[in-house]
């Protein structure tokens, strides 16, 4: 028989978890003999024994215990939630793995959780997303200090109202760009949680984006530009492709892969350190958009040879949609112009026109680029980049 | 089947095993009862076949069904229900003796463990002079309802009495959540007795009652789909019924004449 002094500790004191583990480490047939000075011990021990159960008896000598199978059989039918590591990540898991994390002994039974109906390894992963995560993680940053809000200089009124018609556009495009990830997260399998963490601080950038371009278009007046029409089209088209790589792919790869050039031509022409600093910051965070997306969309194309088909499709079906919109705001694309002319003279205008024309050339060019590494041939490549939504994003 | 429905958890059980026992199988339904009185009646009265019943009210089927003609049988229990012990608390006090309780705080009027059973042994271990304030909550129900013997605890607590009655599983609750302060023990622990059983009348169909016998009793904690189930209930596992774990509950029941020989209840004050 194996003895187990509680001394003074009492079962409202904790003595239960000593018990637990003298019982865990008793030989089979063995009974563990429970000794203490609490003047509860007897009484609450027994209480205590019938709720796991377990079987009480009391001699002389003091309270015996006898450990029931009821601990073993819960965890008779358990099962591991595939491994810790993404090497341990299964193709398909089961919806009934739910919430519990990865690698995990999961008890049989319990709640089969509806909704995360993105759920195999050869939609969602790519092996890049792990380091992805970490990079995004180590680069978050503040925007109260990464923004030297003070160095605002004074620009001319009809410059400053380009500069702020240009953030109003893009707090708009940053809305959908948060939005999109975000339902997209709620829908993976926590299985897949170095992809949920990414999508997760991908949202969380946008959201800081949406601050700084609010923020500068707010600095020294009170009211921002125009939203057109159309522009909300596009961008709403965006919001109902419900399949993952799809909407991955009009989003990243397409859409802010386009906001790339857009930011860097911003860095480019901006009038005021502010608009510089700000555009700069969110080019970093949108690059690891894009590169999440185009690694993902690689390692599925690599798997699924009807992927491109599907790809081609959502590229025509959303330009028959948008066919009739009248695309870009016509605000925005003067405000453009304004920002890369600098001034109000004819030479100007046409150096700052051209500068845009450049620009949409640069993001014909990112875009053929990235549908050439998903596998379309060059052709291809470039007739799907001339489909896309004039809006850029 | 009648189950009393002394908590809203009853019908997810119940709902659970139904569905369990169907897919095994058995034509088997329940129907709920707001106090453990009509439901000992109508299992007499053959209305329903079997009842899990409160040992109050498996002491009451017994007796009204002998009155009526019929036998009832204690089939199967929880692990849980065997070799209970309800104890007395007092304030700590050097020389506080059972003889020196002259207030005690019990739980409601119908409470086999905080009640009937430990007031029975207060006046056989001397303490004959008893003012008995008694918490009734959840009238009808058999002290299901774990409010009286919370009350009567915090009565002590509070010093409006000598004593209180409650269950040992209780003790310990109570002392966790801090119901009872330190500075509280135990004067009294009575003799193991048996709870709650699976009563079933004579007049139930033989084949049927031991097929769901049969299969409560098969019932395993290792199968993830009845495992919640058990949990809910308070079990671990089925097992046979017995009937030697009521004797201290009967003599209650006489000394205190809660029911007659016959099961007719004759308690004063008792509405269910």
């Amino acid at each position: 028989m194996t003895r187990l002094d509680l001394e003074g500790l009492g079962f409202a004191q904790g003595a239960h978890i000593l018990v637990e583990r003298a019982l865990r480490g008793l030989p089979p047939g063995d009974r563990l003999h429970v000794v203490g000075h609490d003047p509860a011990l007897a009484v609450h021990l027994r209480g205590w024994c019938r709720s796991r159960g377990h079987v009480f008896s009391a001699d002389q000598h003091g309270s015996l215990v006898s450990p029931g199978p009821a601990e073993r059989q819960r965890w008779a039918g358990a099962e591991r939630a595939g491994g810790p590591r993404p090497d341990g990540i299964v193709r398909r898991p089961p919806p009934h793995w739910g919430l519990a994390a990865r690698g995990a002994l999961v008890e049989a039974g319990g709640p089969t959780p509806v909704g995360f109906d993105i759920a195999d390894r050869d939609v969602v992963w790519a092996d890049l997303a792990p380091r992805l995560y970490a990079h995004a993680a180590a680069a978050q940053w503040d925007p109260a200090v990464a923004v030297d809000w003070s160095a605002a200089t004074e620009l001319p009124e009809d410059i400053e109202a380009a500069v702020v018609q240009v953030m109003t556009y893009l707090v708009e495009n940053e809305q959908a760009a948060l939005v999109i990830p975000a339902r997209l997260l709620a829908r993976i399998h926590p299985h897949f949680r170095e992809v949920q963490q990414l999508l997760a601080v991908q949202a969380a950038d946008e959201a800081r984006h949406i601050e700084v371009f609010s923020r500068r278009a707010l600095l020294t007046g009170s009211e921002l530009g125009t939203s057109s029409a159309g522009g909300r089209a596009s961008l709403t088209s965006l919001l109902f492709e419900a399949d993952f790589s799809l909407a991955s792919f009009l989003l990243s790869v397409l859409g802010e892969g386009a906001f790339l050039a857009l930011l860097a031509f911003l860095d480019e022409h901006a009038p005021d350190p502010v608009t510089r600093q700000v555009t700069r910051l969110a080019r970093v965070d949108e690059a690891r958009h894009v590169a999440f997306g185009v690694a993902h969309l690689e390692h599925q194309a690599a798997l699924d040879p009807t992927l491109r088909g599907r790809l081609r499709a959502a590229v025509e079906r959303r330009h028959d949609a948008l066919v009739d919109t009248a695309g870009l705001n016509a605000d925005v694309y003067d405000a453009l112009v304004v920002l890369a002319a600098g001034e109000w003279t004819p030479a100007a205008i046409a150096r700052g026109y051209a500068a845009v024309q450049r620009l949409q050339a640069a993001m014909d060019d990112g875009r053929r680029q990235r549908l050439e590494r998903l596998g379309f041939p060059p052709d291809e490549a470039a007739e799907l980049s001339a489909l896309h939504t004039r809006n850029f994003m | 089947m009648g189950a009393v429905a002394y908590d809203p958890k009853v019908v997810t059980i119940w709902e659970g095993f139904r569905r369990w026992l169907r897919d095994s199988g058995l034509p088997f339904d329940f129907v709920l009862y707001s106090n453990y009185e009509r439901q000992v009646e109508d299992l007499v009265a053959g209305r329903i076949h079997a009842a899990w019943n409160s040992p109050l009210a498996w002491v009451r089927a017994e007796r009204l069904a002998a009155a009526e003609g019929h036998t009832v049988r204690a089939a199967a229990m929880r692990d849980t229900d065997r070799d209970l012990t309800s104890v007395v608390v007092v304030r700590s006090g050097p020389d506080v003796k059972l003889a020196d309780i002259r207030t005690v705080a019990v739980g409601a009027i119908d409470s086999p463990q905080a009640t009937l059973i430990p007031l029975a042994h207060l006046r056989a271990a001397g303490a004959a002079d008893l003012t008995v304030r008694r918490f009734d909550v959840g009238v009808g129900l058999h002290g299901d309802h774990v409010g009286g013997e919370r009350d009567a605890a915090r009565a002590l607590a509070a010093g409006e009495v000598d004593a209180a009655c409650m269950i040992d599983a209780n003790h310990l609750a109570f002392t966790q959540e801090g119901t009872l302060p330190p500075g509280t023990r135990i004067i009294a622990q009575t003799a193991p007795y048996d709870h709650c059983n699976m009563t079933l009348v004579d007049t139930a169909p033989a084949d049927l009652a031991d097929r769901f016998v049969g299969l409560l009793l098969s019932m395993s904690y290792a199968d993830a789909e009845v495992r919640p189930l058990l949990d809910l209930e308070g079990l671990k596992v089925w097992q046979e019924g017995r009937t030697s774990g009521y004797a201290q509950l009967a003599a209650a029941v006489d000394q205190s004449g809660f029911y007659d020989a016959k099961g007719q209840v004759t308690a004063a004050d008792y509405a269910p």
